[in-house]
């Protein structure tokens, strides 16, 4: 990752639906430039009570339930030091659940200590849940790829090949034929869970437009409405566009698979030759499918080799059996 | 493969239209030519990944070249931009 997570940028994920988080500053405002560094929590019950060995003061904290609970009885004893320690150890920020709102000491250390307050109407369990996924994703190997990724018929398709070599064009094709855009040209591709590509615009709010020699920048979601673009998808497959090389061998029969490595995953891939009057979209969607129905066990290529295998043999055994019967007439 | 750093100067950074007069200019070459800021790196032939890198002004880009003509086309494009794209 190129920048450090801060906290703001945590604030300002744009996060829907499930992936919400829900969270608000409530104080410390001023440490809101602080990174996150660790893809993780921690629950601070144990240093509350004042056990502070292997206290991971770099993770974010979250106060529960339980911790909120805690810090109401601190409030009736006067005892603040432990909770003073943890904001004297500056963790990235604290969070706490449930919209439980802390008492007003803990909002002074925050601002003391510049160590910002956010609170969250979710329950525990649920914000762990996505703040961790949410955290994964931000802290995945990324790479940004110079190609157009498409969805075609459900499946991402990462289209590579040199500048002008007329992936966009052949974008706009296959979004006419019903399928979908996901970004032109800058790809943000992240590695989740170890063997999962993602794909997404670079810049969201610029997603979605094409470029196309001759016409220019185009808005796709205007054009063709929402459902010919999508905003994030697993990529599942690459083509590589190139220009027909008359020196090249290109794959006649289709049994050998290739893969290339992004970010060291392996994904299956296909080199494509464009010249003029090769229709690229209809063989991307053909190719697609083709890949489709051998993820399904039917592989066309190898079925077809078996099929002449069969075919050779019976045909063999036929001329043996003819022969045979020719030196010793019937009787 | 060359390389060059070099400063935008311009005060809207490179919107649209500097960003198509670099795509013009990079086109011109047969090398392959990048541009790269924040350890992001796009293709200088593509409008649109040089629009969405998001270059402000007083932005510090690396422009790199690998080909037959890297050095007269990094050399195109420094001068380009120190020129503030005629503006």
């Amino acid at each position: 990752m190129s920048k450090a997570f801060t906290v703001l940028d945590l604030l300002d994920l744009e996060l829907r639906d499930h992936n919400a988080l829900n969270l608000v500053c409530k104080a410390g405002r001023k440490g809101l430039a602080k990174p996150i560094t660790q893809p993780d929590i921690n629950r601070p019950g144990l240093a509350l009570s004042g056990f502070f060995d292997d206290f991971n003061s770099r993770r974010l904290q979250l106060f529960g339930n339980g911790e909120s609970a805690y810090i109401r009885k601190l409030e009736q004893e006067n005892k603040w030091e432990t909770v003073e320690r943890i904001f004297q150890l500056e963790p990235p920020c604290i969070v706490f659940t449930n919209n439980h709102l802390p008492p007003d000491k803990v909002m002074q250390f925050s601002e003391l200590h510049h160590v910002p307050v956010l609170s969250t109407s979710l329950g525990s369990a649920d914000f762990s849940v996505r703040l961790i996924r949410t955290l994964a994703d931000v802290f995945a190997p990324q790479r940004t790829v110079h190609g157009v990724f498409v969805e075609v018929s459900g499946m991402g398709v990462l289209l590579l090949g040199d500048s002008g070599v007329g992936k966009s064009e052949a974008a706009l094709e296959l979004i006419e034929r019903g399928h979908r855009l996901v970004c032109d040209d800058a790809v943000d591709i992240r590695c989740v869970s170890g063997n999962t590509l993602l794909g997404k615009p670079v810049n969201p709010t610029l997603g979605h437009h094409l470029e196309v020699r001759g016409i220019g920048i185009i808005n796709v979601a205007q054009l063709f409405g929402v459902s010919a673009i999508q905003f994030q998808k697993e990529i599942e497959m690459v083509i590589e566009l190139e220009l027909w090389d008359s020196n090249k061998e290109y794959e006649r029969l289709g049994t050998k698979d290739q893969a290339v490595e992004i970010l060291g995953v392996s994904m299956p891939s296909m080199t494509i030759p464009v010249k003029p009057g090769r229709n690229i979209a209809i063989l991307i969607e053909t190719a697609v499918m083709n890949h489709r129905l051998k993820q399904m066990g039917f592989h066309s290529a190898q079925e077809f080799n078996q099929n002449v295998i069969q075919w050779l043999e019976s045909e063999n055994a036929r001329n043996v059996y003819l022969r045979k019967n020719k030196d010793s007439p019937v009787s | 493969m060359v390389e060059k750093d070099v400063t935008v100067k311009n005060r809207a950074g490179i919107h649209a239209r500097p960003a198509g007069m670099i795509v013009t200019l990079a086109n011109k070459f047969s090398s392959h030519i990048f541009i790269e800021k924040e350890n992001e790196k796009i293709n200088a032939k593509s409008i649109m990944g040089l629009i969405t890198l998001g270059v402000l002004c007083n932005t510090v880009v690396k422009i790199s070249a690998n080909g037959t003509d890297e050095g007269a086309a990094v050399d195109a494009l420094v001068k380009l931009i120190d020129n503030r794209f005629e503006e």
